[in-house]
C-alpha cells in the first residue's frame, strides 16, 4: 500500500509525464490507462501527444487524468516516424521537467523509447506488469523468460523511461478537467531524413476477426501453406473465423489483416484455439485475454501449454481434420434429430 | 562506389538451455552453451542477400563479456567477410545505455553506408537498440522493415506497424532495423563452413575504443534488476495431454462440455 508520505516524496519528483499513442488520430486505450496509472501512483499526470489533430486530442485528455496536456501539430510529426516523436517527447520532458515519462509498448514506441534513453541518458525498464512505489523508490515488474520469472528493476538514472507491455492498462474515466499546452520544438535534422514515401492503411483491424467469438489460429506448426485449409475447414464447423501468428504473414500464407499479436489484432474471442503456436510474447500480447485457450501443439515445451485451458500435444495435421469431423457428425445427428 | 555494410549479431544463451539467473549479481547466467540470437540470423540472411545484390564488403560487430565468440563463425558460414568483437569483462551486466555507447563506438570505427539489426534479442528483447544506436551515432534509423532496397545511396523499407503499412526511404549512411523473420536464412554448405574458420574476427577491447569502463557494464548502466521471483501464477491451469490416437476425441468432448462444437 501506498502511504501519504511516499506520495509526497514521489510528488517531489514532479508528475510523471504520460506519452499519448494515436492510431488514425485516435488515442491508444492502453495509453490513456497510463494516466490513470501514473495518477494513483504520484497524485496527477501531464500528457504529450503529437501529430495531426494532437491539439483536439490533447483537449480531451483531462477526462482520463491529465492535469496538463502539451501537444506538437508540427506537420513534420508523422505518427509512423519515430525520430520527430523523440524531439515532442524530449521537449515535453523539459518543459514540465518530468522525471518519470510511462508508455505503453508498440513498434514505434519501441524506436521512440531507445533514441529518447540515448538522448536524455535515461535508464528503461520495458514490458512492465507493474509500477509501484516503495519506499520513495519507483519500482517496475516484468515477467522475463516466457513470463516464468518475476524481476523488479529499478532506475539510477534522473529520467526514468518506464514502459508497460501492452494490454496491460484500460482507460479510466475522471472527472478532471486540464489545461493544454502547444509545444514548438525544433524538429531536427535526422528526423527530415526519414520520409514516408507511402502509407498503406489496407492492414486495418480485421472487423470479422475483432468480432469472432470463436478463432482458429494457426502459426509456425503449420507444415505448408496448404495446411492453413484445415483450419478453414475447422473454422466453418465450429463457426469461427481463421487466424494466423506473424510468422506466417512473413511468409506471405495470409494477409496481415488477420494476424494476432504485438504487430497485428488484440482479440478476444470467447473461444481461441491455437494450432502450432508456440506462444511467444509478440503473439500473446495479442490473445491472452481470450475467453478459453485452447493449444494444440507437437512441442510439449511451447510457452503456449503455460497459458491454456486445455493443450494436446499432438500434430494438428492429424488432430485438426478429425476434430473437424467429429463436430460436423455431431451437428449432422443433431440436424437429423 | 563499393558500399560498406555491417550488420549488429548477438551471441545469447541456446534457446535449449533453461534460463537462469545469477542469484548474487542478478545477471543472466551465460555460461552455458551459446548460439547467435536466432532472430539475427534473419539479419545476417538479409544483410548477405543486400551484399550480393548490391556489392560491397560485410563485416559483423558484435559484443560480449568475454571472447567465447564461436557462434561468429556461423555468421562468417553464411557470407559475412570478416567480424569485429568487442570483448572486455567490464561489458558483462550493460543495459540499453551502455550496450548503444559500445556498439556505436565500434561501428564508427567502420563508416558504414548501411547497418543492419536483427528485429530483437532472445535474451533481452526490447527491440529498442537500433533507434538507440541510431541516435548515439547521429544516423536516420529505418525500423520494423520487411524489406531493404538500396539504390544510389537511398535506402528504402517497407515499415510494418501495428496498423499499417509504410514505405519509408532515407539516405546513407543510415541503420535498418528488421520487422521479424522476413526471409529464410540460409544453411552454409560444408565448404563455407570451413571458409569461416579462415576469416578474420578482430577482437577489440573498451581501450581500444577510447571507452571508459565505468561508462558500460553495470557502472554504466542506469536500470538495475531488485528482486528476481516466480510471478504470480498465470498458468489456467489448464490440463495438458499427449495425443496417443485420441487427442481429437479429447478435445472434442473438452470443446463440447464447454458448449462449443
Amino acid at each position: 500500500m501506498t502511504t501519504a508520505a511516499e506520495i509526497g516524496a514521489a510528488r517531489s519528483d514532479g508528475v510523471p509525464l504520460v506519452f499519448i499513442e494515436l492510431r488514425k488520430s485516435v488515442p491508444t486505450a492502453g495509453s490513456l490507462g497510463l494516466l490513470g496509472k501514473a495518477r494513483g501512483l504520484f497524485g496527477g499526470a501531464a500528457a504529450v501527444v503529437a501529430g495531426p489533430g494532437s491539439g483536439d486530442v490533447a483537449a480531451t485528455l483531462g477526462r482520463y487524468g491529465a492535469d496538463v496536456a502539451y501537444f506538437c501539430d508540427d506537420p513534420a510529426v508523422h505518427q509512423e516516424l519515430p525520430a520527430p516523436n523523440v524531439d515532442v517527447a524530449a521537449s515535453a520532458i523539459r518543459a514540465g521537467g518530468h522525471r518519470t515519462v510511462l508508455f505503453e509498448n508498440s513498434v514505434v514506441v519501441a524506436d521512440i523509447v531507445g533514441a529518447l534513453a540515448c538522448r536524455l541518458e535515461a535508464g528503461v525498464i520495458w514490458d512492465l506488469q507493474d509500477l509501484k512505489q516503495r519506499d520513495a523508490t519507483l519500482v517496475g515488474t516484468k515477467y522475463v523468460f516466457d513470463d516464468s520469472v518475476a524481476v523488479e528493476a529499478g532506475w539510477s538514472s534522473d529520467v526514468r523511461l518506464a514502459v508497460f507491455r501492452l494490454g496491460i492498462l484500460e482507460p479510466v474515466e475522471a472527472a478532471g478537467q486540464g489545461t493544454v499546452t502547444r509545444l514548438e520544438p525544433a524538429i531536427g535534422a535526422d528526423a527530415s531524413r526519414v520520409t514516408v514515401v507511402e502509407q498503406r492503411h489496407a492492414t486495418v483491424a480485421d472487423v470479422a476477426l475483432a468480432s469472432a467469438d470463436v478463432i482458429v489460429a494457426g502459426g509456425r506448426g503449420l507444415r505448408d501453406r496448404e495446411a492453413l485449409a484445415l483450419l478453414e475447414d475447422l473454422a466453418d464447423a465450429i463457426g469461427g473465423v481463421v487466424a494466423v501468428s506473424m510468422p506466417l504473414v512473413d511468409r506471405g500464407w495470409y494477409q496481415h489483416s488477420r494476424q494476432v499479436g504485438q504487430t497485428g489484432n488484440k482479440v478476444r474471442p470467447r473461444l481461441y484455439l491455437a494450432c502450432g503456436i508456440s506462444g511467444q510474447l509478440g503473439h500473446r500480447v495479442g490473445m491472452e485475454k481470450s475467453g478459453l485457450i485452447v493449444a494444440i501443439n507437437t512441442d510439449a515445451t511451447a510457452p503456449i501449454f503455460g497459458m491454456c485451458d486445455a493443450g494436446l500435444i499432438g500434430d494438428l495435421h492429424q488432430v485438426v481434420p478429425e476434430l473437424t469431423r467429429r463436430i460436423r457428425a455431431a451437428h449432422a445427428s443433431v440436424d437429423h434429430s | 562506389m563499393a558500399y560498406k555494410l555491417c550488420v549488429c549479431i548477438k551471441v545469447v544463451p541456446r534457446s535449449a538451455v533453461a534460463k537462469r539467473f545469477d542469484g548474487t549479481t542478478h545477471r543472466l547466467d551465460r555460461s552455458g552453451a551459446t548460439e547467435l540470437n536466432p532472430h539475427d540470423l534473419y539479419a545476417v540472411e538479409e544483410a548477405v542477400q543486400l551484399r550480393e545484390r548490391i556489392g560491397g564488403e560485410l563485416i559483423a560487430v558484435t559484443m560480449a563479456p568475454d571472447d567465447g565468440l564461436e557462434s561468429l563463425r556461423g555468421a562468417l558460414a553464411m557470407g559475412v567477410d570478416r567480424a569485429v568483437a568487442v570483448a572486455d569483462p567490464a561489458i558483462a551486466g550493460s543495459d540499453l545505455l551502455a550496450t548503444s555507447r559500445v556498439l556505436a563506438a565500434a561501428l564508427v570505427r567502420e563508416r558504414p553506408d548501411v547497418i543492419v539489426f536483427g528485429s530483437l534479442s532472445a535474451d533481452g528483447g526490447g527491440a529498442q537498440l537500433s533507434a538507440a544506436v541510431g541516435e548515439r551515432m547521429g544516423l536516420p534509423v529505418l525500423s520494423g522493415v520487411r524489406s531493404i532496397e538500396v539504390t544510389d545511396g537511398r535506402v528504402r523499407g517497407i515499415r510494418q506497424t501495428t496498423d499499417s503499412e509504410v514505405v519509408v526511404e532515407t539516405v546513407t549512411p543510415c541503420i535498418v532495423g528488421l520487422g521479424g523473420s522476413t526471409n529464410v536464412p540460409r544453411y552454409p554448405a560444408f565448404r563455407d563452413i570451413v571458409a569461416a574458420k579462415k576469416k578474420a574476427i578482430d577482437c577489440l577491447s573498451l581501450a581500444d575504443l577510447g571507452i571508459d569502463p565505468a561508462t558500460v557494464g553495470e557502472s554504466g548502466s542506469r536500470t538495475e534488476v531488485l528482486t528476481i521471483t516466480s510471478p504470480p501464477t498465470r498458468n489456467r491451469g489448464g490440463d495438458v495431454v499427449t495425443d496417443e490416437g485420441q487427442g481429437a476425441a479429447w478435445l472434442f468432448e473438452y470443446l463440447t462440455s464447454r458448449g462449443f462444437a
